[in-house]
């Protein structure tokens, strides 16, 4: 009864290959604790890594981080990612992407790099980024595209920048993006802390959907936008990752296999790492990768829902930051016992003057401060 | 549309996958599973067979006739959704 089907193989292998990064993203995804976790496996055990993935089916490979432009070995692994018959995606800020890395990247066979933006105007994104990263990234859009890459970009929009999403997606144009994602910051890891400053109001984010609306209407023809909605504002749960080891698995820089990037943080569970088995028996049959496959783990309001397939229940790791239960109801749902805590960050989001605390930075001084106090 | 010569559009790869057991298109972020005549008329399109020696091609290895009606709507739509790109024929 409600026993998790068999699951197919992988979509997508994540490599977050670092946590090192040069930015210090308000808004990063990586966990607080990134810097008590500092070993990075091996150039080899990467290779074996990308061998069993596309062995157990796995077709996307995403090289990803922090920066994986770090690791001075990127270039070996999209080579043999290619070679294995993966396609493959860089998913960089761009710092560190040489002429000379490029053209090594385009001889491994790289199939696509995302680049991200902090935002379009230089003084923001310098502020947000903390670093003078914008005129770099303007000239790394420009090499990527004179290699004959697809343009892919992607910007995490908040309360920051939202205010000049127009302008973002015109520079994205005059850079020659053919699809670009507005991805609101949705408020896990770095981007809680900062929750109160990056939340957008109501009005902040009708007013940029619209103007996006607009935009996507004139650039029809040449480029494609997806527009982001954060989870808060949206009123239903989303189905995280397309569903708990379903079609992710990502391993982090020090080979721990996880659902999904977070999923570290749940409690009680336990991640295999792939110096202690293969992909495969992690996938099929590891205790992490089945604890939250199919409808079986549901309790009410979930169990009986009627969109339980459609949503899943919602992201683990939002039940767990906002309820303290990884089996509840996401509480952005309505039907969540716990959804008061979403309406009262929404709430407080509308306040004029809400964002009067400082900024968290990702930093690893930061982290480790953090992981000092317990938290 | 016959005279046109179809290839992959930009950052699309098409290949056999063994785990799906079908011809995918992979595209960045993403994956298409194709029916067997999908990937039958996919493999073709590299650019350089006009969509008329396609038919050509496909009635002879098939052993039939009259596929150029479903083959040219195959097609518009791939053009359409950018999987491919159709060069007409210059001289």
């Amino acid at each position: 009864m409600n026993a998790p089907r068999q699951p197919g193989p992988p979509m997508w292998l994540l490599a977050e290959v670092t946590y090192r990064c040069p930015l210090h993203c308000v808004f990063c995804y990586n966990p607080v604790d990134f810097a008590s976790h500092e070993h990075e496996l091996s150039t080899d055990d990467w290779l074996r890594v990308l061998r069993e993935g596309r062995e157990l089916g796995a077709v996307q490979c995403g090289f990803s981080g922090g920066e994986p432009l770090l690791r001075d070995d990127l270039e070996i692994l999209v080579g043999e990612a290619r070679r294995l018959g993966y396609y493959t995606n860089l998913i960089t800020s761009g710092v560190g992407l040489t002429e000379a890395r490029l053209d090594a990247f385009k001889a491994a066979g790289l199939d696509h790099i995302q680049l991200s933006f902090q935002d379009s105007t230089r003084e923001i994104n310098d502020f947000l980024s903390h670093t003078r990263t914008f005129d770099l990234k303007q000239k790394v859009a420009r090499m990527i595209r004179e290699r004959g890459w697809p343009m892919v970009m992607n910007v995490v929009i908040h309360r920051l920048n939202i205010g000049q999403i127009g302008r973002i997606i015109e520079m994205a144009d005059e850079l020659g993006a053919e699809y670009l994602e507005l991805a609101n910051a949705q408020y896990y890891s770095w981007a809680l802390l900062n929750r109160e400053q990056l939340m957008p109001s109501r009005e902040q984010l009708r007013a940029a959907e619209a103007i996006t609306d607009e935009w996507k209407a004139k650039l029809a023809d040449r480029m494609r936008i997806l527009f982001v909605v954060p989870d808060y504002h949206e009123g239903k749960p989303k189905k995280c990752m397309n569903g708990w080891g379903n079609v992710f698995l990502t391993v982090t820089p020090d080979g721990t296999a996880l659902p999904c990037h977070t999923a570290r943080m749940l409690p009680g569970l336990s991640f295999p790492n792939v110096g202690d088995s293969s992909l495969r028996d992690i996938w099929y049959d590891s205790p992490g990768f089945n604890r939250y496959r199919g409808t079986g783990w549901m309790k009410q309001p979930c169990r009986d829902c009627e969109h339980k397939e459609e949503d899943l229940g919602g992201c683990r790791c939002q039940a767990y930051l906002l309820a303290g239960d990884a089996e509840a109801a996401d509480p952005v749902c309505p039907k969540s016992p716990k959804h008061e805590r979403v309406l009262d960050a929404l709430a407080a989001a509308e306040r004029p003057g809400a964002a009067q605390r400082p900024l968290i930075f990702r930093d690893p001084q930061e982290s480790r401060r953090r992981c000092a106090e317990g938290a | 549309m016959n005279d046109g010569t179809p290839r992959l559009g930009h950052g699309f790869r098409f290949q056999w996958e063994p785990a799906q057991d079908c011809h995918v298109l992979l595209y960045p972020e993403g994956m298409i599973k194709l029916n067997r005549s999908a990937g039958e008329i996919l493999a073709r399109c590299d650019g350089t067979r006009s969509v008329r020696g396609i038919v050509a091609e496909l009635e002879q290895t098939f052993a039939t006739a009259g596929l150029a009606g479903e083959v040219e709507s195959f097609i518009a739509i791939a053009v359409e959704k950018r999987w491919l790109r159709l060069e007409q024929e210059t001289r």
